[in-house]
């Protein structure tokens, strides 16, 4: 068996799989459950300044794709509605209770020095194992100033990861919202502010759907809605790139970075871990089934790993960040033509409706003796896989090397770049 | 020990008769519906609409379904199929539009065709929703000589194309074997009636029942008086065994029969016997079956003279029939009937297959389902009006069009698969010839 344990900015904990700071981390209720079912640590849901904020009734939008429930989710839940000594008291007494597991306490409280110095005193005082800094909700507190608010200006990255990190022992994570242009901003400025580690994404700005009826954005609140966090397995490419980015990233070299966005599987989180995550956090899959996800999470990593022959975390974590490159490092005299297998084709001629319409004319719809049968024009095919994708079938279609015999060359390097290097 | 003759009505506890002839599969509800169509992989040059007789744009409609624009879904499919609705009860889809369904090479499980084509034109129907609207009359008349699937069709495509149509219905309902002939717990409660009535609501189609041709209305006649004629007269003959005793009391014809269960409003009141063999391998054996054996009767064994691929019941219905405690005897075909006192006693076959020999089944009742004959003595006249026959039916073109240049025909009454969905493209492809007709001779 693979060693999943898990040692993130200092934090220990006995698997990688954390529960993100979200509905399912509110109360000692939800995280004791969550930490029976194996979850190896817990984002609490974040905390603010008293009086604590209220709720609306009417939180969660979702969008189905073709009868698959939650392909993505968003909320317009803001963060806990509890006081906070209920919060302080319950996270003491689930560290004390739950030891090895992590236990990381989300904040966001008013952009002031005394704000942060306060709330983090009175985190430290619980015993758990670090700060989550919330610069990453889109919707409601950034009116008020916070969450995205902050995390959009690199500035007050940097000034307020400073502050948390003068006024506090405790391992520091800021957690990065994906509404910005470049992801780097922000991810640089947490660096030189000193943060221990990132966490990203947080949500996106949403509106899940439109209902025809209220005429109002969903989730409606008496007939109007507003614009939320966006999650979900949708979200998981946003999530991958960016992830990437702040891994492949020089300036941000070695800071540890907890992947979130859209992980559902053991297969979600082994792609965050071999972009560089060295955790990652689920919310929205636990949201959809319950807790009891983890169990295939832990076990699916651990026999997947084994098969790789990789023995612990550390032998995948960051694995494929070499292989992410810019485009324009890219081979250009590499090709690749799709192969039909007959024997698989159902006939269902998508790959020729989707190439004669939208693409190269690529795919021939040939009938013999009625029967139907699609073949590649080799010399229109320009491999750009989408037949291979439309194809419903498994392994019917598939994409094979064609060899030019030319030798690497990317666009830097290519004659028709006006901007190429040596010209 | 029964005795001989063991023929009675009211078998079964009142309530069991209720649930027996009730709707063999249920409507898919709406969330089972969205499930189903989103299985669809919306083809290309889809197989499906290629095996669908009346080719029904199959992935278009079912896209509509996905999206809730279940309206357009059911005109989808009645543009091309005005009786989809008892198509999507009674079609054969195993061995039509889910037989080719790609999913059924892929998987061996197709897409439900005929449940969502049933959940899309329910919906319709259940809304009284007329979506077909006729313009200005073009004055021409047209005569449709039985008001079953190919006539319905044809006088509604006709009405649609603003001509004038009068349907002459031997029987006192139209509908034809949607009514008459087809087992009642795949067309339930009053359907078939509800389609004729959704088929007449278009306007321009006069259907007067109770007037048969060759009795109340001549081939002549229609010709001299109308446009234009289309026959869709079915079958008005049966098979007949050939044996000795066929008179014997228990002896039916399983169509006949098949029409008093339909048309009876009280199940427990049908007369069945306890032991029953029918002779036959195709729907109608396996539905007369069935039936009895839902009526009541205990032992109820079809004996068929080939073998189960063979039949012309698919193996969706032979695996119906046997999971309706109906045994299916093969190889084997009936060399006396043994009467006792007037009344059936037992059957002895004879083995058709590698075996020789013989075997006795004791019986109150036998029907005879070994298929029916077009008669053709209505369409009498004089030579002028003589219509070519080909094989026993009708003889016609790719058009339906008759050896009399004003006269088409379809259903069952010409050659070809004797299915709802093939009389009904065999009356739209008539109108539209008709029509071609009509507008070169106006």
């Amino acid at each position: 068996m693979a060693d999943l344990a898990c040692t993130f900015a200092g934090i220990r904990s006995p698997n990688p799989m954390w529960l993100a700071s979200a509905p399912p981390t509110d109360k000692e209720y939800n995280v004791v459950r969550a930490f029976k079912a194996g979850w190896g640590g817990a984002v609490w849901k974040t905390l603010g300044e008293d009086p604590p904020i209220v709720n609306t009734a009417s939180r969660y939008g979702t969008l189905e794709v073709n009868g698959q429930r939650m392909v993505g989710f968003n909320n317009i839940e803001l963060i806990t509605d509890r006081p906070l000594d209920v919060n302080l008291r319950e996270i003491k007494q689930v560290k004390r209770d739950w030891p090895d597991r992590a236990l990381i306490v989300s904040l966001m409280v008013p952009c002031t020095e005394e704000s942060w110095k306060r709330v983090l005193a009175q985190v430290e005082e619980t015993g758990c194992d670090g700060a989550e800094l919330n610069f990453g909700c889109p919707h409601g507190m950034s009116e008020r100033g916070m969450g995205s608010a902050v995390g959009q200006v690199p500035d007050y990255v940097e000034m307020v990861t400073r502050w948390c990190k003068q006024h506090t022992r405790m391992p520091v994570l800021v957690k990065l919202t994906p509404n910005i242009t470049s992801i780097l901003g922000p991810a640089r400025a947490a660096k030189r502010g000193g943060a221990d580690g990132v966490s990203l994404i947080n949500t996106l700005n949403s509106i899940i759907a439109v209902d025809l009826d209220q005429m109002a954005p969903a989730p409606t609140v008496g007939g109007k809605g507003t614009h939320g966090g966006y999650c979900g397995p949708a979200v998981k490419p946003i999530a991958l790139h960016m992830v990437a980015e702040i891994a492949r990233d020089p300036e941000c070299a070695g800071m540890p970075i907890s992947g979130i966005g859209g992980i559902a599987t053991w297969r979600d989180a082994a792609e965050f871990m071999a972009l560089g995550a060295g955790s990652i956090q689920v919310c929205t899959a636990a949201m959809h089934y319950g807790f009891k996800i983890v169990d295939d999470m832990i076990d699916g990593l651990n026999n997947w790993m084994d098969e790789k022959g990789y023995e612990d975390l550390g032998a995948l974590v960051g694995r494929a960040v070499p292989n992410v490159t810019d485009w324009q490092y890219l081979d250009l005299n590499y090709r690749t033509i799709a192969r039909i297998d007959q024997e698989l084709c159902i006939k269902c001629g998508l790959c020729h409706i989707v190439c004669e319409d939208t693409s190269h004319q690529a795919v021939a719809a040939q009938r013999t003796n009625g029967q139907r049968r699609y073949e590649i024009i080799d010399a229109e095919c320009v491999g750009c896989n989408l037949c291979m994708h439309a194809c419903p079938v498994t392994g019917c279609i598939t994409m094979v090397e064609a060899p030019t015999g030319k030798p690497y060359l990317n666009w830097t390097e290519h004659p028709n770049n006006p901007m190429r290097e040596g010209k | 020990m029964s005795s001989v003759g063991d023929i009675a009505a009211g078998r079964l506890p009142q309530e069991q008769y209720q649930r027996n002839f009730d709707d063999i599969e249920p409507p898919l509800e709406r969330k089972h519906a969205l499930v189903e169509a989103s299985r669809c992989y919306f083809c290309h040059d889809a197989p499906c609409i290629e095996a669908c007789p009346t080719g029904i744009d199959i992935p278009g409609f079912i896209r509509k379904i996905a999206t809730d624009n279940v309206r357009g879904s059911a005109i989808t499919i009645l543009e091309e199929n005005i009786m989809g609705g008892a198509c999507a009860r009674v079609c054969p889809t195993e061995v039509l539009c889910e037989q080719a369904c790609v999913r059924t090479a892929q998987e061996g499980k197709p897409v439900n065709i005929g449940a969502l084509q049933r959940y899309a034109t329910d919906w319709l129907f259940a809304r009284g929703i007329q979506p077909f609207a006729r313009t200005a009359p073009t004055g021409k008349r047209v005569a449709v000589v039985g008001g079953g699937p190919a006539g319905l069709a044809c006088a509604h495509r006709l009405a649609m194309l603003d001509h004038e149509t009068t349907v002459f219905e031997a029987r006192a309902k139209g509908g034809g074997l949607n009514e008459y002939g087809v087992a009642a717990y795949k067309v339930p409660h009053d359907f078939a009636q509800r389609e004729v009535a959704f088929i007449l609501s278009l306007g321009g189609i006069d259907l007067k029942c109770g007037r048969a041709l060759g009795r109340d209305v001549t081939l002549a006649a229609l010709r001299r008086d109308y446009d234009a004629v289309f026959i869709g007269t079915g079958l008005a003959g049966v098979n007949a065994l050939k044996l000795e005793g066929e008179s014997l009391k228990g002896v039916e014809d399983a169509v006949a029969y098949i029409e008093r269960v339909r048309q009876a409003a009280d199940k427990s009141r049908l007369a069945v016997g306890r032991r029953i063999v029918v002779i036959g391998g195709g729907n109608t054996a396996i539905d007369i079956a069935v039936q009895t054996k839902r009526l009541g009767a205990e032992d109820v064994t079809i004996v068929y003279r080939r073998g189960p691929e063979n039949m012309g019941a698919t193996q969706h219905e032979q695996d119906f029939a046997q999971t309706n405690g109906v045994r299916i005897k093969h190889w084997a075909r009936p060399a006396a009937l043994v009467g006792e006192n007037g009344a059936l006693k037992a059957v002895t076959f004879e083995r058709t297959g590698a075996e020789a020999g013989r075997f006795t089944l004791e019986a109150d009742m036998l029907f005879k389902a070994i298929g029916q004959v077009f008669v053709a003595s209505p369409y009498g006249g004089d030579s002028h009006d003589l219509l070519r026959l080909k094989n026993g039916r009708i003889a016609v073109n790719g058009d339906r069009r008759t050896s009399l240049p004003d006269v088409w025909a379809g259903g069952d009454c010409i050659e070809g698969p004797d299915l709802t969905v093939n009389a009904v493209e065999d009356g739209k492809r008539a109108a539209h010839a008709i029509d071609r007709f009509l507008k070169q001779n106006s």
